[in-house]
Parts: structure tokens; sequence; C-alpha cells
């Protein structure tokens, strides 16, 4: 708002601008020496996501040669914000944009679209040795590698020992979601999901439907003709599963706004049995800190217990959801080669048992499982199975239209109190078929 | 675009009344100069404007480019059928019709003090501008805190409320609260023209009504606001065409949950969330030709004419 104001200041005022035009040239011109680098040495541009950001920035310097500068640059926070500023500068083909770090989803999408380089050869057997089958899956697309995983992520169900003794629940046999709800109702404990509108919410339902042997859709590769299998014996069995906990009392009151930080709270409450709850590694440290801090005691810690991720289907093993971190080099880099050999080098084993250790973040390689540091760090039992959890666990469906599948599938299974089992598979499917053969809004 | 006006003429009264060669020569001379500025706005603005209309011909989805085809109208078709559509223009058109509303009254009153203000004039019209001096993204922000159940204050201030409503939790009270965010941003914008219409109108015929008689209301109704017409519809021209477009707060305050979503903001989903380009112009295409619709009915309800408002006869 220039425009208010008198005319008589007009002698100050246009010195201070002065004086603002001359600071702002030398932050400029500062900053455009900075970019060019002082030696003409070439700076690989790495977005991240804002995870684990202080290692990652250890080992940009690490990774960082004679030949090129690693420089982190931060991505948002929420993962449609990341998707869309990535797409937005590799759409317009950006040169700068050289390494990125990618959610599994977004390999497919990217990779379809042409934004990414592949990892031919050597590279590509290079970043997928030895990785677990449920992140290799992740960086797969029409059979070649688009990215190197970095790190892995999976769900496993976190509960009270004390509470499913009470529930007389034997934790050692795999369990299923109609044993948990009905262990937590009957005994005043609840069942923590994510089930708010959003990309958490799929990765539920989604494993639910694996869990019971069928998929949301299948056929990916082909794009938009992909077979919608949602309206199938899985699907409503996953929908089931969701109207039980609804209407049980094992629901939080905030199902449907729930996400990974909602039910937290609830497994040591100040009165209570405590709760049974779905969530990603980074529960354990967090609760390991709250020893620390004093918020509970050791003796609560202890009563901490974890099982793989409950079955849809009773006898059908479980589908454990499969997320982290893909690193993918941008197909429009200057300097392809440099930007390869840097994303091999931030998902090196090093690299990847200095996320898990000092971040929370599991390595998506097997052998870091077994290294001394996270052997120290957690109880050998929870490596184990999350090891077992990203092996035999399952990704969400691998598309060039991932975004319209989970929108469209969001759009019908929300509210969880509205699901139902003999409507919502069907209506979805509908909804689903109708998005991707482009007559219909989202 | 006016450019006879503004070239520079010697003699105006020769120039008038009769089309000499010199005034010919004059207007050639107005194309000339005016045509750099023409060629400009056609590069930035009818280029990518038609661009919109190719791509909204396609389905296309910038991931899938190999998968584009050429559908002609099928994306208008698929828009105009929908529902979700329909849904979104109704309640744009709640948004303009409430928030303009509320604007022009709250605008006129402010305008009002802002032209009889007799002390600390400055200080006053600055203040009632600093609302509009202030970022969409931030005033949206403030009124996200302020109508939060967890450290806002609205609720303590509503008698009756209780202290953990949810005003983002329901469709309206979720739109109530982007309205308030709205008005509050924008009706400076609207008491700022309407300011200029305020100066207009001609101290002697207001002073004449008095000395017949008329009283405050009759001065007001039958002196002021007639002779207003032409600024007023500027103004609702404006702020109904900007109200339309409604887009920050909602992405700020509610990111379209509880069905708060506007036309631009379904647009902005189509084409920036889920990259499919196609299907996003036909839409910023059909909101190009409703904001026409919407000016022309403007246009034709206050009865003004254009070249009248801007005081060329």
């Amino acid at each position: 708002m220039q425009k208010v104001g008198g005319g008589a200041r007009v002698r100050p005022r246009s010195r201070l601008r002065r004086a603002a035009a001359a600071g702002s040239v030398t932050v400029l011109t500062a900053t455009l020496l900075s970019a060019c680098g002082s030696s003409g040495k070439p700076t690989l541009n790495w977005y991240v996501n804002p995870d684990g950001v202080e290692v990652l920035t250890q080992y940009a310097a690490e990774c960082s040669t004679d030949d090129y500068d690693i420089e982190i640059q931060l991505l948002p926070s929420g993962a449609t914000d990341q998707r869309t500023q990535l797409a937005r500068r590799l759409a317009a083909e950006d040169s700068s944009t050289d390494l990125m770090s990618l959610d599994p989803v977004f390999v497919p999408e990217f990779a379809n679209a042409g934004w990414l380089l592949e990892f031919e050869g050597e590279a590509g057997d290079a970043v997928t040795e030895g990785v677990l089958d449920g992140p290799l899956d992740t960086v797969m697309w029409e059979d070649k590698v688009y990215a190197a995983p970095q790190w892995a992520n999976t769900q496993v169900l976190w509960y009270r020992k004390s509470l499913a003794k009470a529930a007389g629940l034997d934790m050692t046999q795999p369990v299923t979601f109609d044993q948990v709800i009905d262990a937590a109702a009957d005994n005043g404990g609840t069942l923590g999901v994510q089930a708010n509108r959003y990309e958490a919410y799929v990765v539920w339902i989604n494993a639910m439907i694996l869990g019971a042997g069928g998929d949301i859709v299948s056929d990916t590769e082909a794009g938009k003709d992909a077979k919608v299998d949602i309206d199938s014996d899985a699907g409503k069995a996953a929908a089931a599963v969701i109207q039980k906990l609804a209407d049980s009392d094992a629901a939080q009151s905030d199902l449907t706004v729930s996400n990974e930080g909602t039910s937290l709270g609830l497994m040591f409450p100040a009165d209570g049995p405590g709760e049974f709850m779905l969530n990603w590694t980074f529960a354990y440290k967090n609760y390991e800190g709250l020893v620390d801090t004093g918020d509970i005691t050791q003796e609560q810690f202890d009563d901490l217990g974890f099982a793989r991720y409950p079955q849809t289907v009773e006898g059908e093993p479980s589908a454990p959801p499969v997320g982290g971190i893909d690193i993918g080099v941008g197909a429009f880099t200057e300097y392809p080669e440099y930007a390869l050999e840097a994303a091999q080098c931030v998902a090196s084993d090093e690299a990847q048992v200095a996320l898990a250790r000092d971040a929370g973040l599991m390595p998506a390689r097997g052998a870091n499982y077994d290294s001394p540091e996270l052997q120290e760090a957690y109880p050998p039992e929870l490596l184990e199975l999350w090891q077992t959890s990203l092996d035999e666990g399952g990704a969400r469906p691998k598309s060039a239209y991932y975004a319209l599948i989970s929108q469209a599938v969001q759009s019908r299974w929300h509210s969880p109190t509205s699901v139902d089992p003999d409507s919502t598979p069907a209506e979805s499917a509908k909804f689903l078929q109708d998005v991707l053969d482009g007559k219909a809004l989202l | 675009m006016t450019t006879q006006t503004e070239t520079p003429v010697k003699d105006r009264r020769a120039a008038k009344p009769v089309e000499s060669d010199r005034s010919k020569a004059e207007a050639r001379l107005g194309q000339k100069l005016v045509a750099p500025a023409i060629i400009l706005m056609l590069v930035v603005t009818a280029f990518p404007m038609l661009r919109a209309l190719y791509l909204s011909l396609f389905n296309y989805s910038l991931t899938a480019p190999d998968d584009r085809e050429f559908i002609w109208f099928g994306n208008y078709a698929v828009a105009l059928t929908d529902p979700l559509l329909w849904k979104t223009t109704g309640i744009t058109v709640l948004y303009m019709v409430v928030t303009v509303a509320f604007e022009l009254v709250i605008g006129f009153a402010f305008a009002m003090v802002m032209h009889r203000v007799i002390f600390a004039r400055g200080i006053i019209r600055t203040s009632i501008l600093v609302p509009y001096g202030i970022i969409t993204v931030v005033s949206g922000f403030a009124w996200q805190f302020a109508f939060s159940y967890q450290n806002g204050f609205v609720n303590s201030w509503i008698p009756g409320l209780a202290a953990d409503f949810n005003w983002f939790g329901e469709t309206t009270p979720a739109v109530i609260a982007i309205m308030v965010s709205e008005i509050w941003k924008t009706t400076p914008f609207m008491s700022l023209l309407l300011l200029a219409g305020l100066a207009q109108v001609s101290e002697d015929m207001i002073e004449a009504a008095k000395v017949d008689g008329a009283t405050w209301t009759q001065r007001l109704t039958r002196v002021i606001l007639p002779n207003m017409r032409a600024a007023i519809m500027v103004a609702v021209l404006f702020r109904a065409l900007d109200a339309y477009r409604i887009f920050d707060n909602i992405f700020v305050m509610t990111a379209g949950a509880q069905n708060t979503e506007s036309i631009s903001f379904l647009t902005y989903r189509q084409t920036i969330e889920q990259f499919q380009i196609g299907i996003g112009s036909a839409l910023s295409v059909l909101l190009f030709l409703s904001v026409l619709v919407i000016a022309f009915l403007i246009v034709k309800i206050f009865r003004v004419d254009l070249a009248d408002a801007r005081q060329e006869k």
C-alpha cells in the first residue's frame, strides 16, 4: 500500500528505497554467486521432505565430492504439496531439480510422465540389491528401476500387553481385525486407526483389501484402462471391518478425523486400559522418548507390545502397508551421471543405518537391520517384525493415475461411519471407473 | 482502452466536430502508439487463453502424456452434466451474493465516514484501508485462528456458543467463517470505490435538496444514491467478479473440506493437484464464460453505460 500517505515525505522515502534497492542488488549478487559456486563446481539440488533433515544434511555434505556439491532444498510437509511442487518443476523441465526424495506412490506417476531418469544396468542393480521386497516393489515401473530405496516405513499393531491379556487374546499368534475390535470393546479399550479424509485412510483400506486377497485396482500399467477390483469380496471384507469398528465401542471419538498423531496419547491414558493402535515405525521412539521426559514410567513402557498387522480374513496372512522414501533423479538434470552417483551415495548402507539410528527411519535394505547400532537401539523382535512386514507387505496401487484413484476412494469411503459393505465397495468401484474414464469430476 | 482522448491535441475545438485529415492522422498515430501495449497484452493474456481452450479439447493427464487423446467437447459435456460442478457453482454464487451485499452496505457506511470526517482524516481513512493492505492468505490464517476452537476468540465472544464449537466441522459455519474473512478483507476496497462516487456528487445538489426541505433519508435515496449509480455499479461489478473467483480464503481455512469449495477451487484441484490438464482447462474456460455472464448481467441490471461511468460523455 504505497498509495496512502502524504507527498511531504518523498525525500526520505526515496532515499530509503534507494538503500533498499542497493541492498537487494547485493543480496541478489550474493545469491547468484553462491548458486554458481565460487570455483564453477556444479551444485546438485536435492529436494527432501522434512523427515530426518539433520541426517540428510549431513549426508548431503558427506556425499559431495571434488566434482560436485549436494545442496538440500526443503519441500513442504504435506504430501500433496510436495508432489505438486516437484511436478510443477518437472513439468517445466527444470534442469536444477537433480535429486528428490519421493513418496513411493509418486514414483509410478513421475516415471510414467518421463520426469525420472532410469537407473540403468549397474546403477539399478546397486540400488536394489538386498532391498526388502516391499520397498523394492515401490521403485519399479514397467520392469525398470526409477529410484533408489532409501528408508522404508511399515505399520504394525501396537498394543498394551495388559489389555490383550485381560481380553485373553494370544498375541503370539496372528490376530484378526474382528478379534482386536472385540477385545478392545469388551475391555474398555479402543482401536486407533487413520480414518480422516486423507492419504493414510487409503493406506488402511488398501492394506485390508490386500490382506483379504484382493486389490483396489489391477493391471495398473494400462493407465486409464486399469481394472477396477474394489467391488469384490475383499473390498466388502474391508468395508465390514470399518463398519464394525465405527459401530463398536472400540471406535475412538475422533474416528472420522483421526490421523497418525490423534491416537498416540490414548495408549497410556490417565485412567483406562489403553488401546490397540495401527501406526508406523516412529511410534516406538515416540513412547521411548516419553519415558525420558517422565511422561510415562518405564513399567508402562514395558507394557507396550507390538504384533504383525491384523488379518482382514482369518487365516489369510495380512499385508502390512509399505511406505518410506525413494531417491529419484530428475530427467532434465544437467549432470545425470553425478546425480545418479549421488543418489546411490545418499541411499547407501551407512546413510540408511544413520537415518534409522538418529531419526527412527528404518532401512530399506534387509542386512542393515542386523547392524550392531540398530540391534542396540531397538528390541531385536521388533526389528524382525518390521523386516517381515516390509518383506510381505503390500504397496498402494502403482499407477500414473494414483492421485485420482486415491481421491476417488477417499471421496466414497469417507466418512467411516457411513461405510456399508453392501453399497460402499460397489459405489466406489463405479465412481472410480467413471473418474478413470474421464466421465466424472473429482 | 481509450486511445483518442489521450493523444496530444493542440487545438481541441477544431479536432472535435468534423473528422478532418488531421484527426484521422492523429487517430492513426494513436493506434500506432498503443499497438505495442496491445501486442504485449495479446501475448500474455490471449495466448494462455487460447492455449487453455485448445487443451480443454483433450483428455490429457500430465502424468500420462502418451494417453492424451482429442475428444472434442467431451470435457465440457462431463463437467456440465456433473452434479459436483453445479454444487460448487451454487456455493460460489452464495459466497458472491452474500459477501457483496454485506460489503456494499458496510462499505457505503465507511465511505460516508471517510467522506464526511473532519478530524484526523488521514488516520481514519488509512485505518479503514488497512485490511485491504493485508495479504489474503495472511488474513485467511488470522481468521482461521480466530475461529479455531482451540486457540481462537470467536467462540468466547459469541454468547450461547459452546467453547468447543468447531466452525470448520460443518458446511454452514465453515462457509460463514470464510465469508467473514472475505468481507473483512475486501470491504475497504468497496468503500474506496464508493468514496470516489460520493466525491462526484455535487454539494450544490445536496444543498438545494436541503433548502427544499428534504430529510436526510430523502437526500440519501433521492440525490446521493442516484447520482452515484455508476460508481456503485463499478464497485459491485469489480467485487462480484472477484468474489466469484474466491480461492485463497477457502484454500487456507478449509482446503475445500465440508463442501466449502468454490468453482475456482474445483478447477485448481483438477489442474494442479490431479494433473488433469484437459478437464481443468475446460473448467477454467467455463469459469471465464460465467464471469462474462455475471459482468453482462450486472451492467444490464444497473442500466449504466460504461462510457458514462468513465465520464467520457
